[in-house]
This record gives C-alpha cells, sequence and structure tokens, in this order.
C-alpha cells in the first residue's frame, strides 16, 4: 500500500492485545493522509523483542467533528497522529 | 528548635518531602539488577552510564529556542526545519541521535498544539525531559478531547476563527511546534530572539514572550 497525501483512509477498529500503537480513540475514524513518513518497525512485535517487519507509517488528518461528533469544541480543527499501513484501509 | 519535624514544615515555610524509605518497585529492582549485570559483564560502565544521565540533563529547552530563533531569521532554514525537522536540529549542532523530528509551524490563522495520548512521547534528544504536567493522564486525555479548554486554562484563549491543529506522537515522530515570530522583533538578533521562546509555546500551550 503506498498511499499519497489526501487519500480518504479509515482507521480498522480491531481490538487485538498487546503493545498498539494505534490510540482506541480512533478506530474506526476516517481521515486523510497528511505526509507519508516512511518505513519503520513494527512496534506490536518490537516492544517484546520478536523480529519487527517494516510498516510504512503515515500521518493521518481528521475533523474534531469525525472523532467527537456533536461533542467536539470546534468542528474544523483537526488531529494528527502517526499509523501503520496495516491499521488503514481506503475509505 | 532544629530538626523538630512535628509541624512538618521547614523554617522557609514549605512541608518536608517524606523520604523515600518504601520498598523499591518492581520495575526499579529490574533496572538495578539489569544494570549492575551489565556493568558486571562489562557491557558498559557505572562511568558511561552517568555520562549518559548527564548528557540527557544537559538538555533543556534553550536549544529548542535556537533552532525557532534561527527559522525566524533565515527563511531558507525555515524551509529546511519544515521539511526535515531531524536534519535541521544536526546542521545546527544538536546531538539528537537518531530522533525523527517534525517541526510544525504557528501562523496567523492556525495554532499547533502537541501531546501523546499513549505515554509521554516528547523530543527529549532536543528539549531534555518533559514538564511533569505534559506525561499526566488529565493533560493526555483533555488535549485531544477539549483542546482549547485546556489552552484557556494555560492562560492562551485562542479565537474561534484560529484552526487548531493536535498532533498526537503516536509513533516514531517527535513533534515541536514553531510559533509565530512575535511582533516589534524586526531588529532583535537570533540570541535576543531566542530568549523569546519558552518550552510551553514549543510544545504550542503557550505563546513565545512579547519583547519587553
Amino acid at each position: 500500500m503506498n498511499l499519497t497525501p489526501g487519500t480518504r483512509v479509515r482507521i480498522r477498529a480491531w481490538s487485538p492485545p498487546g503493545h498498539i500503537r494505534t490510540p482506541n480513540y480512533l478506530r474506526g475514524r476516517t481521515g486523510i493522509i497528511e505526509r507519508a513518513l516512511g518505513p519503520f518497525e513494527n512496534p506490536e512485535q518490537r516492544a517484546y523483542a520478536l523480529p519487527a517487519p517494516k510498516r510504512e507509517l503515515y500521518r493521518v488528518r481528521f475533523s474534531m467533528a469525525e472523532i467527537w461528533g456533536s461533542d467536539a469544541e470546534r468542528p474544523e480543527d483537526t488531529l494528527d497522529a502517526e499509523v501503520y499501513a496495516h491499521w488503514l484501509e481506503e475509505a | 528548635m532544629p530538626h523538630d519535624h512535628h509541624d512538618h514544615l521547614s523554617p522557609s515555610g514549605h512541608p518536608y518531602r517524606q523520604d523515600n524509605d518504601g520498598p523499591l518497585s518492581y520495575w526499579q529492582t529490574m533496572e538495578i539488577a539489569v544494570r549492575e549485570l551489565m556493568i558486571e559483564k562489562g557491557e558498559v560502565s557505572a562511568a558511561e552510564v552517568s555520562a549518559q544521565i548527564d548528557a540527557m540533563d544537559a538538555r533543556t529547552p534553550a536549544n529548542g529556542a535556537r533552532v525557532v530563533a534561527r527559522a525566524w531569521s533565515d527563511p531558507e532554514f525555515k524551509a529546511r526545519l519544515l521539511a526535515n525537522g531531524s536534519d535541521a536540529a544536526r546542521e545546527m549542532g544538536f546531538d539528537i541521535g537518531p530522533m525523527h523530528l517534525v517541526a510544525v509551524e504557528n501562523t496567523e490563522d492556525t495554532h499547533n498544539l502537541i501531546v501523546c495520548t499513549l505515554c509521554s512521547c516528547y523530543p527529549r534528544n532536543l528539549l531534555g525531559l518533559p514538564p511533569d504536567w505534559y506525561k499526566t493522564r488529565e493533560y493526555r486525555s483533555r488535549a485531544v478531547k477539549e483542546p482549547r479548554k485546556v489552552l484557556s486554562e494555560f492562560g492562551l484563549d485562542l479565537p474561534e476563527n484560529t484552526t487548531l491543529r493536535v498532533h498526537d506522537s503516536t509513533a516514531d515522530m517527535r513533534y515541536i511546534v514553531l510559533p509565530a515570530r512575535p511582533k516589534g522583533t524586526d531588529s532583535m538578533d537570533s540570541d535576543a530572539l531566542a530568549a523569546l521562546v519558552t518550552r510551553d509555546s514549543m510544545i504550542g500551550v503557550g505563546l513565545p514572550k512579547s519583547p519587553a
């Protein structure tokens, strides 16, 4: 998967056990790729000193409305987070 | 009378801090065991461990302030900083190790705020250790849910027409805010500019100081 800035993506709504760097509050939410950061060793294995394949890492931008709905302080404000490619699906 | 602690206040009026007489935690014991084993096996020396602690303690927000001041006065450096924060910091001679630094720019209509909701990720290799509040559950949860309220508690009321961009350091990047250059600083040199840059302004919970 090679995602370019502006691509719409949805964060997978998985709930696996272990060391996960995808925050729960973003799972299932849709955002856009802000930039690609390159490949990094997957922390889900690295945290346990297991062989860690490299995964593409992206900065994904969400609107506060997408995350918090009508509870958002100001819907157009944004939140950016780093998410690994295997947590993303095109939306 | 001296050494009479029954009122729990020092002569200066502050409460005495409790002595750390409790047992070591599991992780404290683990750290001591691993460190002693590595020293015994010759992997590292005690002096090297101390030197590493010294090197981290020598890093301060003043390093970041110099980077910001340079970006304010050198447009080409600013472009390089926004394109690759790590390379720009290294170019200024800062030993930031393998850290991946991303600089995000405040403008007239955009303000940036940094948080790590999962733990306490912070650009330590440039700015030194984070403030205690940065690591609290309150800051980490509220900075993404009600960031404007958090900012107002820091004394920063964002105008309604300013876009706020919150950055959650969830993985391998570390973030620094490039604050907007204060007005009335046109004639200032980079040392004077750096003195205006606060730690909080590089996290995004504050603004740089105004020139006196």
